[in-house]
């Protein structure tokens, strides 16, 4: 092998190592991507991934339980009211992710039932649960609050951010019932 | 020019610690009920705590920084700040030293419950959840609940009213309360597995049925409670706190469940 040739390998090989580091997560995370979180989810289908199942796309997330009487329908239609603000062009590249407080009752097959009920996009939407032990560091990376109440039902705080394609949280709402006007410019620039 | 990197590896001995020291046993704490400051359901605060250990003190500088001698991912300047905010462990000399501002006798502060949380976990451990921390903390030397003493209450406030000062003194400085525990009162304040339950403040108030958003409308009742104000000052301070905030007089120990009777 001539010295060019040589120089050329080396130049191959660590472009593949680049390719590596890139595709790898950890060092390439922005520090407060919330990517940055080892946890586990399962989805409405059974189906087991990280937190980062959307890493590249900006997603919605939230936090609610199934049996939920009022506030967590009403979630659930403020994100449908909001992403109806958006262009189907828009739409077609924003995710959401709502997670299960009550990972014991919401089931997969529950799940699934809350997602055919409110009749989303379940290509770009999924429901999961997570690891019981997993949950309060969730609600701590998302500023949520919840308690647990005798008799199983919860209290908690209803707030919806916006994560954007690397995982960093650029915006968050806590309105319900309508669209909060500044939440959408900001879902709309991550976008773009 | 040629730079000389001083290469040497720290460990928890060769910083001058020796396994005594780092030493924070788990205590075994009989369950039971007791009235809580804050009501699992309107009207009725009796809470049943199930049997737990609890370590005897809360976890101390030296402590900690063993733990990010051999967890580099949590040494200041590499945890990343989605964990922790920018003042966390900083009143250390370096990231994997104590410096004068920190004795290693110290409760460690200026944590996150993200990292409270997994120094517990490396423990096989977790952190208390408030009920257990506030059943343990409702007793004095002598009794197991001590909260309708006057002084009790009258010992906690004059600790807050001169807290926010300097520095804290070293664990275990006084003596153990009822159940063989150090410093539940008087050092620092602790971050609980469930901090984020409290929900005090009116952010949901523009919807309507924001009662039913809000855990501890019950709670405010007892707040007017003077026998109950030094608790529920614990309580409006984690309330007001983020997972990744540290502060000055937020410190934390570990619990277990259900730890075999001695």
């Amino acid at each position: 092998m001539n010295t060019g040739q040589w120089i050329l390998g080396l130049v191959f090989i660590v472009a593949l190592d680049m390719s590596n580091a890139q595709s790898t997560d950890g060092n390439s995370l922005p520090p407060n991507s919330v990517y940055h979180l080892k946890v586990s989810v399962e989805d409405q289908f059974g189906k087991v991934t990280g937190l980062d199942r959307y890493r590249g796309k900006p997603v919605l997330i939230t936090m609610f339980y199934a049996n939920c009487p009022h506030v967590c329908p009403m979630l659930i239609s403020t994100i449908k009211l909001t992403e109806s603000k958006l262009s189907a062009e828009e739409r077609v590249d924003l995710r959401v992710l709502t997670i299960s407080i009550d990972p014991e009752r919401d089931t997969p097959a529950k799940l699934r039932e809350i997602l055919e009920r409110h009749s989303v996009d379940a290509s770009r939407w999924s429901m999961v649960r997570s690891q019981p032990g997993d949950i309060r560091t969730l609600a701590g990376v998302f500023g949520i609050r919840y308690k647990q109440l005798p008799g199983g039902d919860f209290n908690h705080t209803t707030r919806i951010v916006l994560l954007d394609r690397e995982g960093t949280q650029v915006a968050s709402t806590e309105q319900l019932g309508h669209h909060d006007a500044v939440f959408l410019e900001a879902i709309k620039s991550s976008l773009h | 020019m040629r730079l000389l990197i001083p290469l040497f590896i720290v460990t928890p001995l060769s910083a001058g610690f020796t396994e005594h020291s780092l030493a924070n046993e788990f205590v075994h704490i009989p369950g039971g009920e007791f009235r809580s400051v804050i009501p699992e359901a309107e009207g009725d605060n009796l809470v049943a705590v199930a049997d737990f250990s609890v370590q005897e003190a809360p976890v101390t500088n030296a402590e900690f920084l063993r733990y990010v001698l051999y967890n580099p991912e949590w040494q200041r300047g590499s945890a990343v700040s989605l964990f922790v905010d920018d003042q966390y462990l900083s009143t250390w000399a370096g990231p994997i030293s104590l410096g004068p501002e920190s004795a290693p006798q110290q409760p460690v502060t200026q944590v996150s419950w993200f990292a409270a949380n997994s120094y517990c976990e490396w423990q096989n451990a977790r952190l208390p959840s408030w009920y257990e921390w506030e059943y343990i903390a409702a007793a004095n030397v002598g009794m197991a609940d001590a909260r309708a003493l006057p002084e009790w209450r009258q010992d906690i406030l004059s600790w807050y009213s001169h807290t926010g000062g300097d520095q804290t003194g070293d664990v275990r400085g006084g003596p153990a309360n009822y159940f063989g525990v150090f410093d539940m009162h008087g050092l620092v304040w602790e971050w609980v597995d469930d901090f984020n339950a409290f929900m005090v403040t009116g952010d949901n108030r523009e919807q309507g049925g924001a009662d039913e958003l809000q855990f501890c409308g019950a709670g405010a009742i007892t707040m007017e409670e003077k026998e109950n104000y030094a608790v529920l000052m614990r309580v409006a301070m984690l309330s007001s706190l983020e997972a990744r905030y540290t502060t000055r007089n937020m410190g934390f120990r570990c619990a277990r469940q259900g730890e075999i009777r001695k």
